[in-house]
């Protein structure tokens, strides 16, 4: 187990800078994951951090070792790909305690961390299985069995989820989270998932065209989002963001929307007058009232069982609300949508950062 | 739902239109019907020759002159026939000693050609020109660089100092022997090399990595990841080199014509030499059929010695 530090890190191919200066300090034992959308160099950060990647500028260290020069056999870390990539010519015996006969353990030894990695992810009886012979979630499982027998002090994980269908998905991803509980290896997860970072995480990392947007822990980026960006990429449905007008004038500060109708504005958000704000509100924060609110026409009503979510039209612009009760909507209907002024981010339009530090 | 297919077109068709409808709807029959034409063709031009060299083997048939079945009596004479002995001495001796270069090399290239270099696409496509080149006049080249007195590795070597003779390449048996092996090397080393170059661009990049992470040295990835998995593709390529080698024609007719003494002479080689210009058709054949049992084993070796392997099949075993 070791921390890994990664500082003002630059990848260029060629003339193309994809990852441009990037710091990140993930603690000892702590389940990192790094999420952004496709293209935002997630994977090109986790390679380099294996080694498969050289680092154009900057400094990745592992356990406080600068290992910018230092071969992926040395750094002493285990990757779960997309792909898994599990040698088709060995049996799953084989693939597991290939590291380990290359490091020349005893035999003994290697049998036994193989068993006991069997044991934990229950392939005990496929060891002697070809990959073509498993399933997805089973060759999955072998990809992570490789990993946990090395006992490496970092784990890292390429999109291991990707390949399989949503319900796997959902199984596995509890299963690492678990699989991390028990081991406290320090783990570097990269999805393009934010449900999986979200649900995974001890700290999440948003990536962006090769630049970190946010760093936090999974609630934090979710109740307190610094931009725009992180905003609409993390939580699902993603959150609502109307253009408005700031008025700080008057005694009560508020932002004026399109139509003339004012919403109050929370206390911390810092905005001047007449500055153009967007206003964020969670589709969760946003139910249909009686009272006062964004006036606005449902188009459709998705009933999940657990909850209803609604999409509406408010001065063209799409909005959505999700509800916890059975609500009585139908198209057509005009509603109007409250949402809740405690909960509700305003971000600066112009440069999309966030208006206030914190909520009130 | 065949019978409930066919009636649909009405109540009116019956008899034996309607029979030989159902029997258009049996997904056999019309396979079979449609195989027919293939069928055809393969047995007139592929069947019919090689039935024909085997009769032929079986009788006396001499050009200009019907033969007589004769049984094994043209076997039993090129068994005790020295020549035909020291043909079959000299294919194997020609094959193994190719095809083992042909590998090596062949490897060797393909892995150089595989790594990230410079005017890669040239370099492939040089590599590809003996290939390229008809056998007959790459033959006739290495005629000339074999010949006893213009021979330019002997001038060069006199010019050096090393040797004070010309060497008589295609004049000493061995001597011989090893210059149509070099230049069946020369020429078949391209197949191998494109062949396996193809076979290791197959192989996924990621399980480089993955061998990288777990420790594996550039020999222990050759050893443990690239070797194993081209195997397949040597298995087939190798039994091509091995088929085309030991059947190999044009390049001892035109090097050597056998010589000197019948020392060069491959079984494809003497079987022409005896069948046409000999004109004992039948002795011929036969030492053309003598070569098909060799040629099985290599096919059969190379189909259950290496491209057989239990990771390549699918479902449970």
């Amino acid at each position: 187990m070791a921390a890994v530090t990664i500082t003002a890190v630059r990848k260029r191919f060629g003339g193309t800078e994809v990852i441009s200066g990037v710091d990140v300090a993930i603690g000892d034992g702590e389940f990192c994951v790094l999420v952004g959308p496709s293209g935002c160099g997630k994977s090109t950060l986790l390679r380099m951090i294996a080694g498969l990647e050289e680092i154009t500028d900057g400094e990745i260290a592992i356990g406080g070792v600068v290992v910018n020069r230092v071969p992926p056999k040395q750094r002493d870390i285990a990757m779960v790909f997309q792909n898994y990539a599990l040698y088709p010519h060995m049996t799953v015996r084989d693939n597991m305690s290939f590291a380990l006969k290359l490091a020349k353990q005893p035999r003994a030894e290697v049998e036994g961390r193989v068993a006991r990695a069997a044991e934990i992810l229950g392939l005990a009886s496929y060891l002697d299985r070809y990959p073509r012979q498993l399933s997805g979630g089973q060759r999955q499982r072998v990809a992570m069995g490789r990993a946990i027998v090395r006992d490496p002090q970092v784990f890292l994980f390429d999109e291991p989820l990707s390949n399989l269908d949503a319900k796997l998905r959902v199984a596995m991803r509890t299963e690492i989270k678990e699989l991390h509980q028990r081991l406290k290896t320090t783990s570097i997860y990269v999805t393009h998932d934010q449900i999986e970072a979200m649900t995974m995480a001890d700290r999440i990392v948003v990536m962006r065209d090769g630049r970190v947007e946010q760093i936090g822990d999974p609630l934090e980026l979710y109740d307190t989002p610094a931009n725009i960006f992180v905003a609409g990429f993390i939580g699902s449905p993603a959150m609502n963001l109307v253009p408005g007008t700031a008025r700080v004038n008057g005694t009560r500060p508020s932002v004026e929307f399109e139509g003339g109708l004012r919403l109050p504005l929370p206390h911390a958000a810092q905005a001047s007058d007449g500055q153009a704000v967007l206003y964020g509100m969670r589709p969760e924060h946003c139910a249909p009232s009686d009272a006062a609110g964004l006036p606005a026409e449902v188009v459709v009503v998705e009933p999940t069982g657990a909850d209803t979510q609604l999409f509406c039209r408010f001065n063209g612009r799409d909005i959505s609300s999700l509800v916890r009760e059975r609500v009585s909507c139908r198209p057509g209907d005009r509603i109007r949508l409250a949402p809740d002024p405690a909960r509700v981010h305003v971000f600066d339009a112009a440069t999309g950062a966030r208006l206030g530090a914190r909520e009130p | 739902m065949t019978a409930g297919a066919t009636t649909a077109g009405g109540p009116a068709r019956t008899g034996r239109a309607g029979r030989l409808n159902r029997a258009l709807d049996n997904r056999n029959l019309l396979g079979l019907l449609f195989m027919l034409p293939a069928a055809a063709l393969l047995l007139v031009f592929l069947t019919y020759p090689l039935g024909l060299g085997i009769w032929l083997g079986f009788t006396d048939t001499r050009i200009g002159r019907g033969g007589h079945w004769v049984g094994l009596a043209n076997y039993l004479y090129l068994a005790g026939d020295a020549v035909a002995r020291l043909s079959v001495f000299n294919t194997i001796v020609y094959t193994v000693v190719a095809s083992t270069f042909k590998f090596a090399l062949g490897l060797w290239l393909a892995l150089l050609l595989n790594e990230k270099l410079p005017f890669k696409s040239i370099l492939r496509a040089i590599v590809l020109l003996p290939f390229i080149v008809p056998t007959a006049l790459s033959a006739i080249a290495f005629w000339w660089i074999y010949d006893a007195q213009f021979s330019v590795i002997s001038w060069m070597l006199v010019r050096l100092g090393w040797i004070h003779q010309y060497i008589d390449f295609l004049g000493d048996p061995w001597l011989a022997r090893m210059s149509t092996i070099i230049a069946n090397i020369w020429r078949g080393v391209p197949f191998v090399a494109i062949c396996l170059l193809a076979g290791l661009q197959t192989i996924s990049p990621s399980y480089y990595e993955a061998a990288s992470l777990d420790g594996a040295s550039s020999w222990q990835k050759f050893r443990y990841v690239t070797m194993p998995l081209l195997t397949p593709i040597i298995a087939v390529v190798m039994t091509f080199s091995v088929l085309f080698t030991f059947t190999d024609f044009q390049l001892i007719y035109v090097l050597t014509r056998g010589g000197p003494a019948n020392a060069t002479h491959l079984m494809a080689t003497l079987s022409f030499q005896r069948a046409i210009p000999g004109g004992a058709l039948g002795e011929g054949a036969a030492l053309a059929v003598a070569m098909i049992p060799f040629l099985l084993a290599a096919i059969l070796f190379s189909y259950f010695g290496l491209q057989r392997r239990a990771w390549q099949q699918g479902a449970d075993s």
